[in-house]
């Protein structure tokens, strides 16, 4: 069996791990987008938070489905009185650049339509990502109409396929995950407003940080397993922290008033659309069940309010401060007041 | 690229060590790029690697035009038509298992393919193999697709060597593990990493990749430790190819002059305070390895390269090609009718109605010959490339630009010429007075642009401001109409005219350099060819602001001037 880098031991990125972690507390924050320079532990981030989450219990079908979420389950499975089930790990797919639409949303099954002439479904990549992860490194350079797919299906939790004569749907829920370097190649800000989170991943500007990295990275290659066991601790500490995140969030309370400063915010950054703010809402839901908090305060919102909104604001040519800034001086004018 | 003749004794021999290291640990290493022809360097190289490379690790061979189904694995349609079963074939990832791939022609890779290599490449759990990419491309904008060059940890410069001679290979089957270890010092992690960072590379895989390298290299000598002269191979093999700038060096070379680096990455002079001085020392002499492992005359080529790539960028990906029914080249195939004005593939067509044949038959007894429905129809893709629109800004005040209008038509008619060629489009925007003027919208008429140019009359105020804006319009405008715009300023870069049309020299020169910032981030290229006699005056700070290209015209002719331009417009054509 392979062995992840496990995340625990990830060096610096700590605005990336944070975020990673609150999709795996609450799933319906929506997607995540990591956009900055290459080698910088991206898609080490998210292989290994895969492996950090506890195994999940899913039927035999070809969708994993959840056997305690019966609503979320896909028709065979529903049809099945006591449908069979097996520990998993949450699945993580990689979409690469490139894929074409039949092994996104899956296509006609060729083996089944041959050998014996019958109408069968060969389930896609949505498919395998269902209750998981679905990775895109370089979302940036994916050809619109994929990203549009995706998107769509996130945020419906359903993929529908009507083709070759093929009338489907299946569950597709699961949190994707972009990455890129915005200097090769701009997303639009319709799709762009269409991720929960952002987050700005930049090479780490401190030297020791970077020697920790190449340390540990030299420690797990000489002995993957050796150094695994050496995370273990702190792997399952981190484990449990979510585990218990999620289980508090539904007894997570905001108050009004906190609600109030988070439009106040947005209204005050002209963030198009409420989509924002909803999302600002789950977030810093999201953070102060994983940090154990059972009601929402200011602070939560100061520091989610970068990865909520920084990628919804209307860019003015003329103001060349990044909207890093602009958040920050947004939260400090309507918290300061 | 370098001079045939100009060999480099230590660049072959960093290429027999770098075989050897390759050999003795594949999937730490990512692999190594063979920059140069097809040749007997290249042929000596591989066959002396291959002697090196342990008979149970394989070399396959990868075209670029290579399916993906081949590379992931997929249905085998030959096959499964033969013997009316079904078979799949293995894919090549499966298949290579703790060898190496050898891409022919890596330059010409595709995107997708590139990043399904990269991703296997960057799995953990299941990476067992190396790369070697055969890079045959001449031009500075062909190169291996960069996911997969920042995965692999060395480049050959094979112009630079000479055929390598028949060694005898030892066995370094047992170098990576005991290369693991043998541990390296904290001090020179931190000058590894110092080194990266004033090299300007902004990514930690190479510091990892050195950091390995160090230790096979002492593993390879059999000591038992790895210290500061393996560290400095190391990084003269590892970093020096990925070198964006020079810290100390010094610019004498101001033709190609480009911006410093784009002010949100992170400024490598905060960086630079090592903490102990040792440690500062001992990255000093890192950086001065990898100095000397530089061929002469990089430096200039760096500045080049940076501005090519920074061009190529502002093609915004895959942005830059747009798919059209008919024109361009083919972009693969897709479902579709045929009738409505796309082209008919018909090798695809037939090999999509080829499985269902049996079916087929099946259901329509009688009928022979291959059974072809609608929807097996496939249809021709293409990408066209984006036409691009040369916008030019020219400067008729009465200030010092008047005394050199003569010469600046004169660069501007080369460069009308040179678009001629090009099939290129060109706008013509005058300034004046108090007020910009679009004497000629986008057109691919260049007799009017020259008589529009040649009865431009002079005189007045330099209203600057208006004039960026006025461009950042049209250039916008030519962007959405999916062209790829390109704006070159004749100015001296004196404003005295602001936006409002009043005269107040220091207000029109802050605007300006707002409207040059607006520019920028509008990601346009621009080239800004300085009519002033001082070569460091306001047009050159503008040409900053606006992440242009200065090109200071006394120091120009206007075959140079064309030749700068159609560098721009290539590095914007050949973004993928």
């Amino acid at each position: 069996m392979s062995v992840r880098f496990p995340f625990s031991a990830i060096a610096g990125q700590d605005e990336l791990k944070l975020a990673l972690l609150l999709t795996a507390v609450d799933p319906m924050i929506g997607g995540l987008l990591a956009l900055g320079d290459r080698g910088t532990g991206k898609s080490t981030a998210v292989r290994a938070l895969a492996a950090l989450l506890p195994d999940i219990k899913a039927t035999t079908c070809a969708y994993h489905c959840d056997p305690a979420a019966p609503q979320t389950m896909c028709d065979t499975c529903r049809a099945d009185a006591k449908p069979k089930t097996r520990n998993i790990q949450i699945p993580v797919v990689d979409l690469p650049l490139g894929a074409t639409e039949d092994r996104v949303i899956g296509a006609l099954n060729l083996e089944r339509a041959l050998s014996h002439g019958e109408k069968a479904f060969e389930p896609g990549l949505l498919a395998a990502a269902n209750r998981g992860y679905l990775y895109v490194d370089e979302v940036n350079l994916l050809e619109d109409h994929i990203v549009d797919l995706l998107l769509d299906v996130a945020a419906s939790g359903e993929n529908v396929v009507e083709r070759e004569g093929l009338s489907i749907r299946h569950p597709a829920r699961f949190v994707l995950v972009g990455s890129g370097n915005p200097e090769e190649g701009e997303l639009r800000p319709q799709l762009l407003d269409r991720f929960g989170l952002s987050v700005d991943v930049r090479t780490p500007a401190d030297v020791g940080i970077w020697v920790e990295i190449v340390k540990r990275r030299l420690t797990y290659e000489a002995d993957p397993q050796g150094f695994v066991d050496q995370w273990a601790e702190s792997e399952i500490a981190l484990q449990k922290k979510l585990v218990a995140g999620r289980k508090r969030l539904t007894n997570v309370t905001t108050p009004d008033s906190v609600m109030q400063r988070a439009a106040e915010l947005c209204i005050h950054l002209k963030t198009d659309g409420i989509r924002g703010q909803l999302t600002l809402m789950r977030v810093t839901r999201a953070l102060a069940a994983y940090e154990g908090k059972s009601t929402v305060t200011e602070d939560h919102l100061k520091r989610m309010a970068g990865p909520a909104l920084r990628h919804r604001l209307r860019r003015n040519p003329l103001d060349e401060a990044g909207s890093g800034t602009r958040i920050d001086r947004a939260v400090a004018e309507v918290f300061g007041a | 690229m370098i001079a045939v003749g100009t060999t480099d004794p230590t660049a072959s021999a960093h290429a027999v060590l770098i075989s050897r290291l390759l050999a003795s640990d594949p999937s730490a290493l990512g692999g190594v790029v063979l920059r140069g022809p097809a040749g007997p360097v290249r042929d000596s190289w591989l066959s002396m690697f291959c002697r090196f490379l342990p008979s149970d690790k394989p070399l396959i061979k990868v075209p670029h035009h290579v399916a993906n189904d081949r590379l992931l694995g997929g249905l085998d349609v030959a096959a499964t038509l033969s013997s009316g079963k079904v078979i799949s074939e293995r894919g090549l990832f499966t298949h290579v298992k703790n060898g190496f791939l050898q891409l022919l022609s890596s330059e010409r890779f595709a995107p997708d393919k590139a990043s399904y290599l990269s991703a296997a490449l960057d799995d953990d759990a299941s990476r067992r193999f190396g790369v070697i990419a055969c890079d045959e491309g001449i031009e500075d904008d062909e190169r291996t697709p960069s996911i997969l060059t920042e995965r692999m940890a060395f480049q050959i410069d094979l112009n630079a060597c000479v055929p390598f001679d028949d060694i005898d290979a030892d066995d370094v089957s047992d170098i990576a593990p005991q290369a693991s270890r043998l541990p390296v010092s904290d001090g020179l992690l931190l000058a590894l990493s110092g080194t990266a960072i004033r090299l300007g590379i902004l990514s930690v895989r190479p510091v990892l990749f050195a950091a390995r390298v160090a230790q096979l290299i002492a593993a390879l000598e059999r000591t038992d430790a790895v210290d500061e002269d393996h560290a400095k191979l190391a990084a003269s093999l590892v970093l020096s190819h990925r070198a964006r700038f020079l810290p100390t060096s010094d610019h004498e070379d101001e033709q190609y002059e480009t911006p410093p680096p784009p002010s949100d990455e992170p400024l490598p002079e905060e960086e630079q305070e090592p903490s102990t001085p040792t440690e500062g020392e001992l990255a000093e002499v890192i950086l001065e390895a990898v100095r000397a492992a530089l061929p002469p005359g990089l430096l200039e080529k760096l500045d080049h390269a940076s501005l090519i790539q920074k061009a190529a960028k502002s093609g915004a990906g895959s942005m830059s090609q747009k798919a059209g029914k008919m024109r361009g080249r083919p972009a693969g195939t897709r479902r579709g009718d045929p009738r409505q004005g796309s082209r008919l593939n018909l090798i695809e067509t037939l090999r999509t109605a080829a499985p269902w044949q049996n079916l087929r038959r099946r259901a329509q007894p009688g009928r022979t010959g291959v059974i072809v429905s609608k929807e097996d129809f496939r249809v021709n893709r293409y990408k066209q490339k984006r036409e691009t629109t040369a916008i030019f800004v020219v400067d008729a005040s009465g200030s010092a630009a008047i005394r050199r209008m003569a010469e600046a038509k004169g660069a501007v008619e080369y460069i009308l010429a040179d678009c001629y060629v090009r099939r290129d489009r060109v706008a013509l925007i005058a300034f004046r007075g108090k007020t910009a003027e679009v004497l000629l919208p986008p057109t691919r008429s260049l007799q009017r642009a020259r008589r529009s140019l040649a009865d431009l009359p002079g005189g007045g105020g330099t209203p600057l401001p208006a004039a960026i804006d006025s461009a950042i319009i049209v250039a916008e405008q030519v962007r959405r109409g999916g062209g790829t715009p390109i704006i070159v300023f004749l100015t001296d870069g004196r404003a005295n005219i602001t936006r409002d049309g009043t005269a107040d020299r220091a207000k029109a020169s802050t605007e300006s350099e707002e409207a040059a910032k607006a520019l920028r981030l509008t990601g346009i290229q621009a080239l800004m060819i300085d009519l002033s006699e001082h070569r460091d005056g306001a047009a050159r700070k503008l040409a900053q602001a606006m992440g242009g290209i200065h090109l200071p015209l006394p120091y120009a002719d206007a075959a140079r001037i064309s030749q700068n331009v159609s560098l721009a417009m290539k590095a914007d054509r050949g973004a993928r």
